[in-house]
């Protein structure tokens, strides 16, 4: 399987007119769509590619990849709780902007050391930086304690992941790594972004997408609860009300027998 | 043997056993006592990571079919008092349509679960201590006597107008009160994700005067039609009912009513009330601490494109 998609992007590299400058990012993803059935239970993505390039590897700095997978992006909001009144209440609330609802990073290294700041504010490559929280600071004093519990409450829920060192790279040129979705996974467009930097400056940059859909019955069901909720509601009762009787006539079927 | 199920509203992954076993249990409180044991599951709902909107609107889909089965064990042994619970009804349904309005505004300011929270302390507590003390003394009194409680009081319930015929209840009252708590209960109902059975039975029996062989069955008919309606709103405004979890719940559920309704009708009414009353308590405890002690976190996340 694997082995098959090495072989694919082989034939990729050889059949691809030479550019000419420096090195680009070639890569796929062992499935373009994840199928949410009736027992999912999280899915891995595989990632791998190759560096494409004319000249002669270039000594130094050493090339580092990093890849991201994002899931679609949306407001949240955060509340804090404090004490009042001697029990535990929301109070502050902040509304961050757009904040990834799945983040991973995989790197061959550290991230802070493949990876300048300026670089990665331009590509919002680290995970504080995928989320866009502008109007949080105009909000509350201390508005990164609200981006940071976002980032430590969605990570608890392997929503975010930080997978330093987690990519194999080989000879400079091949490279491959894998990301664990987690069953909570919400549907939408997944966005792989692959990075290729040497001494923290990105030299390439590839991005390809992934379809996250609920498929079958589970698609059944939530187009139905939300394209025709009444419906929905009366055919929840009614299942709900044959079951309640049929179960109780088959138990009361087998008490007498 | 793991088997995991992907709800589809909800959109988490959870045990599928986990969940029929929760229904059965919830299932044979529910037949005991009449309940339709959504205060214990609601919060247990919470507690597997399942959003509590869904929690609600699902978990009142669910107590339709395990009062179902109930109410059918009910009917058949006549102790549903038919008049009672049409009245109790009317007003159960003009609540549900206001609390789901509670629910849906409560929603939009982030205060819900504070006041789903408060509210389960508040109730709980004072019913299941009044429960605790009058069955207790209900008991001493019993065994120092030997004869059972006296059960009709005349109170200021029995000086207002409208009055009309109970004659399964044996009784002649206005229907002023039963309207009142019918509301009362709907509101609960939409609110709490609850059948709103610990507030009615107790209501029932205390300021009603009725007695206690057709509370249960009379509480649960009020209940089914109550719930579905609360279902319906919610799956209409909120689109928070999750078909799947319900069924499961349900079938756990269902089995579990028919073997509580078996237990209860062996138990004497004192024994059956003082064990509410401790279950009622315990739940209110839990509650009552996750409010008071420092949460380990203190933030919360929720979706921001509300108004």
């Amino acid at each position: 399987m694997i082995l098959r998609h090495l072989l694919v992007v082989f034939a990729l590299l050889i059949a691809l007119p030479a550019q000419g400058e420096g090195e680009a990012v070639v890569a796929g993803l062992s499935q373009n769509r994840v199928a949410i059935t009736a027992n999912f239970d999280g899915s891995e993505i595989l990632i791998f590619g190759a560096v494409k390039r004319e000249e002669p590897i270039p000594e130094a700095p050493p090339l580092e990849v990093i890849v991201t997978v994002s899931g679609p992006s949306e407001p949240v909001l955060v509340r804090r709780k404090a004490r009042r009144f001697g029990i535990w209440v929301n109070t502050d609330s902040v509304l961050v902007d757009a904040a990834p609802s799945f983040y991973a990073v995989a790197t061959t290294k550290p991230l802070a050391d493949i990876l300048r700041d300026v670089e990665d504010l331009r590509y919002q490559i680290s995970i504080p930086r995928a989320i866009r929280s502008v109007g949080a600071a105009m909000q509350i004093r201390d508005s990164a304690n609200f981006t940071d519990a976002v980032i430590r409450i969605r990570t608890d829920k392997s929503l975010y992941q930080m997978l330093e060192g987690q990519v194999n790279l080989s000879e400079s040129t091949l490279f491959n790594t894998s990301v664990a979705l987690p069953s909570n996974l919400i549907e939408g467009a997944y966005t792989t972004r692959i990075f290729l930097t040497r001494g923290g400056t990105v030299v390439d940059a590839f991005d390809t997408e992934l379809e996250v859909r609920k498929v079958g019955l589970e698609r059944w069901v939530y187009n139905l609860a939300y394209d025709r909720p009444l419906i929905y509601g009366l055919l929840s009762l009614f299942i709900a009300i044959v079951a309640g009787w049929g179960a109780s006539a088959v138990f009361r079927y087998f008490l007498r027998s | 043997m793991v088997m995991q199920i992907y709800l589809p509203i909800a959109e988490i992954s959870v045990n599928a056993f986990l969940l029929l076993g929760l229904g059965g249990l919830v299932g044979i409180l529910s037949g005991m006592f009449g309940v339709g044991g959504g205060f214990l599951m609601t919060p247990l709902l919470f507690f597997i990571g399942i959003p509590p909107a869904v929690a609600v609107a699902t978990e009142a889909n669910q107590i339709v079919a395990s009062s179902f089965s109930g109410v059918l064990a009910h009917v058949k042994r006549r102790t549903v008092d038919f008049r009672m619970g049409t009245v109790l009804l009317i007003g159960g349904l003009v609540g549900a349509a206001l609390g789901v309005q509670l629910f849906n505004t409560l929603k939009s300011v982030g205060q819900v679960d504070l006041l789903v929270k408060l509210s389960y302390v508040i109730f709980l507590g004072i019913i299941g201590g009044l429960m605790f003390f009058e069955s207790l003394r209900a008991i001493r009194r019993s065994r120092v006597t030997g004869g059972a409680a006296k059960r009709r009081k005349h109170n200021w319930v029995h000086n207002l107008p409208f009055k009309m015929k109970f004659r399964t209840s044996g009784l002649y009252i206005s229907v002023i009160p039963p309207l009142i708590i019918g509301v009362f209960v709907g509101v609960l109902a939409a609110i709490m994700g609850v059948g709103g059975g610990f507030i009615m039975v107790p209501a029932m029996i205390y300021l009603l005067g009725m007695p206690t062989k057709v509370v249960v069955g009379t509480s649960l008919f009020q209940i089914i039609f109550v719930t579905a309606f609360t279902t319906l709103l919610h799956a209409t405004t909120n689109f928070t009912v999750d078909m799947p979890l319900a069924v499961l719940l349900l079938i756990g559920g269902v089995v579990g009513a028919q073997i509580g309704t078996r237990i209860g009708t062996r138990l004497k009414a004192e024994q059956l009330r003082i064990l509410l009353a401790i279950m009622v308590l315990a739940v209110c405890a839990k509650l009552a601490f996750d409010l008071l002690l420092q949460p380990s976190e203190l933030y919360s996340l929720g979706p921001g494109g509300g108004e």
